[in-house]
């Protein structure tokens, strides 16, 4: 992969973004601890270099289907960092309403048309977008992002047959964190690589580091470059590691501690901070800022979700169905 | 106004409807070239071409979730379910993803969605391709289904069902494709959510769905050569229910049969019936009575067929019982 020249514009946008994944989600597993969110919560912590490198490479056009771990992706999508955290406390101005919730975040004004509870489903989504892009003439491409564990399901394999034989403008982006829920990738998957199972369909597949942001960026702009080009979807594997629980309270202990570590001394923040300083791109200062920057805005977000109204109850049956008159 | 059989009623609806709309599309085993399994795509890939008219492999799930995908960003699609049975395969992409793509997004999406399939009456398709599985469904809030009972109501129902911004299941029958009646020609679209009188009587009501209209229709005839009149309710619509229509004959009435050919146990009947228990019950002058097919697998055989799915002869019965004294 030529490596693209890294500027110092994109560096501290990089950086900014998983800074304020992390901060979001420190702030979110904080106040689900303190009960101030109902549900369950997926974290992201741990991954976010594939979600900024991920956005980086999309236009704000393109189109984004995640995952019940989805929250990194809707942020770096652009989202209102208001609008997801009311989404995530069940507030009246959250993105859906209060209907969703850090499952089900959807925010199409910036492309995400949604969140998935159910492991894979979201991937034919995807592809329907793709197939509807294709058949209006649009530009734009159509992103599913999974976990390794959805490469097992049925709809994994119908999407990427179906994909390949009508050349969708799709790309399939798998975060490959090494377990489905508490089962590893040993014990799920009969073939370790995602990429490798990709071939069976042809689809061009790359597996790349994606604890390094700017890995992440070259190969989706890489995937892209052909999507964009007509030549069908493409796959991009991402190997990261997921530092919290499958969802926050989940004690772990179907992990060692020395994998534990493992994964935190893969920690992307960390590791691309050091290379921009390493690199004379970054200085500490400038570090500071950006940390500081995120933490603020993760700070009004999260008091703006707090402060934010409930929803009325007698709002509850409005949108079942999509009603003309707009009576709900 | 020329008579149509009912699958030709189907292909009147789908190709009006793409002419009309250029985001009405078709997807589905194959509905391209070879225009259907059951005939009723037939010439529409000629006509609209193959980006418009898609065979699929035999991935059912996927190609509902595609549809998904496609309804968010503004086509109509029409996926054909070759058979009803199948639906179990497409449940998760219809239960938890279609039917509350709306609500979960809180009104982000809209998703005009259709899926069309179809059930049989005692052809012997056997216990895995005869089921009528609609109670499923209507359990579902976000889905509408439809039944059509005739050439007619498979031509209205369906324009109505592509034109409609919600996911909508069609239950077609392949015991009646074959069936022909006069069908209005051009724009014929009939509501979705409107149960039909087909016949004004003053005895007993008979609320039906699907193929057992025609049987309610038939049962109807032969009790009026011994002076017992009903009126029968083709309910069109297994969700929502028309009750209002059901009510307003039955102050008339105040007797009630319910007739599907899906088992009776937790079927349609058992909701309109329980529906008006609780709303009508001082109307009533006979417990309401439900025919229904028996708590059985669809078997092969054609005398066991028969066995466990009713006909005319079961609402016969039925009619006589409400006016036992
Ligand atoms: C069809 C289905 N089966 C099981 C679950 C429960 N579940 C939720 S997330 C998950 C693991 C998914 O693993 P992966 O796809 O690798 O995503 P990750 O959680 O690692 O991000 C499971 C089993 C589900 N939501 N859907
Ligand atoms: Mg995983």
């Amino acid at each position: 992969m030529p490596a693209e020249e890294i500027d110092r514009a994109l560096a501290r946008r990089l950086l900014a973004t998983m800074q304020l994944i992390r901060a979001f989600e420190e702030a979110v597993r904080d106040h689900f601890a303190a009960r101030h969110i109902p549900g369950f919560i997926h974290l992201s912590i741990g991954q976010e270099a594939v979600a900024a490198g991920l956005a980086s490479a999309l236009e704000r056009e393109d189109y984004l289907y995640v995952t019940h771990r989805g929250h990194g992706h809707v942020i770096a999508k652009g989202a209102d960092l208001k609008r997801v955290a009311a989404e995530i406390f069940g507030k009246a101005s959250g993105y859906c309403r209060g209907r969703g919730g850090s499952m089900h975040i959807a925010a199409f004004e910036v492309g995400v048309l949604g969140a998935n509870g159910v492991v894979g489903a979201g991937l034919p989504h995807a592809a329907g977008a793709a197939w509807a892009l294709q058949l209006q003439g649009r530009q734009q491409v159509a992103v599913a992002v999974f976990g390794d564990g959805a490469v097992n399901t049925g709809l994994f394999h119908e999407t990427a047959n179906i994909a390949s034989l009508w050349r969708l403008p799709l790309l399939l982006l798998c975060e490959n964190n090494g377990y489905a829920e508490f089962t590893p990738l040993s014990v799920h998957a009969a073939v370790e690589s995602v990429a490798e199972r990709a071939a069976a369909y042809r689809l061009p597949a790359w597996r790349v580091d994606g604890q390094d942001p700017l890995a992440v960026r070259a190969a989706v702009r890489e995937a892209l470059g052909r999507v964009r080009a007509g030549e069908g979807p493409a796959l991009v594997e991402c190997l990261t590691w997921r530092v919290r629980g499958h969802y926050e309270g989940d004690p772990q202990r179907y992990r060692s501690s020395t994998e534990l570590e493992e994964a935190v001394a893969h920690d992307p923040l960390r590791l691309f901070a050091e290379r921009l300083r390493r690199e004379g791109l970054l200085n500490e200062a400038e570090e500071a800022e950006v940390a500081a920057q995120a933490r603020q805005a993760v700070a009004e977000a999260i008091a703006y979700a707090q402060e934010a109204a409930f929803p009325d109850p007698a709002s509850a049956l409005e949108d079942v169905l999509y009603q003309p008159s707009g009576a709900g | 106004m020329a008579e149509k059989r009912y699958v030709r009623a189907v292909n009147e609806a789908l190709c009006e409807e793409m002419e009309r709309d250029p985001a009405v599309c078709l997807l589905g085993v194959d509905v391209g070239a070879p225009g259907g399994p059951f005939g009723a795509t037939r010439g529409l890939r000629e006509r609209f071409g193959p980006q418009r008219v898609r065979d699929t492999p035999i991935s059912e799930a996927a190609v509902v979730g595609l549809a998904i995908g496609a309804a968010t960003l503004g086509l109509r699609p029409v996926v054909e379910i070759m058979f009803m049975d199948f639906l179990a395969l497409v449940m998760d992409q219809l239960v938890n993803q279609a039917a509350k793509m709306r609500y979960m997004t809180g009104g982000q999406a809209k998703l005009p969605l259709v899926v069309r399939t179809q059930t049989g009456y005692r052809d012997s398709a056997g216990p895995q391709h005869a089921q009528s599985l609609e109670a499923w469904l209507t359990h579902v809030p976000g889905l509408k289904v439809v039944m059509p009972s005739g050439p007619c109501e498979a031509k209205g129902l369906l324009k109505a069902a592509i034109r409609d911004d919600n996911p909508v299941i069609v239950v077609e029958n392949r015991t009646l494709y074959a069936l022909a009646e006069e069908v209005p020609d051009g724009d014929y679209v009939l509501p979705l959510e409107r149960a039909a009188i087909k016949r004004e009587g003053r005895d007993v009501t008979i609320a039906s769905i699907g193929i057992m209209v025609r049987e309610a229709l038939a049962a109807a005839e032969a009790l009026a050569e011994r002076g017992i009149s009903c009126e029968v309710i083709d309910l069109r619509s297994a969700n929502p229910l028309d009750l209002q229509t059901v009510r307003t004959s039955l102050e008339k009435t105040n007797r009630l049969v319910i007739a599907h050919s899906a088992t009776r146990c937790g079927g349609v009947g058992a909701e309109l019936a329980a529906a008006l228990g609780e709303e009508a019950f001082y109307m009533l002058d006979a417990p309401i009575t439900r025919v229904g097919a028996a708590f059985a697998p669809i078997p092969f055989s054609p005398p066991l067929e028969r066995a466990i799915v009713p006909d005319r002869t079961a609402i016969i019965a039925a009619v006589e019982q409400v006016l036992a004294p």
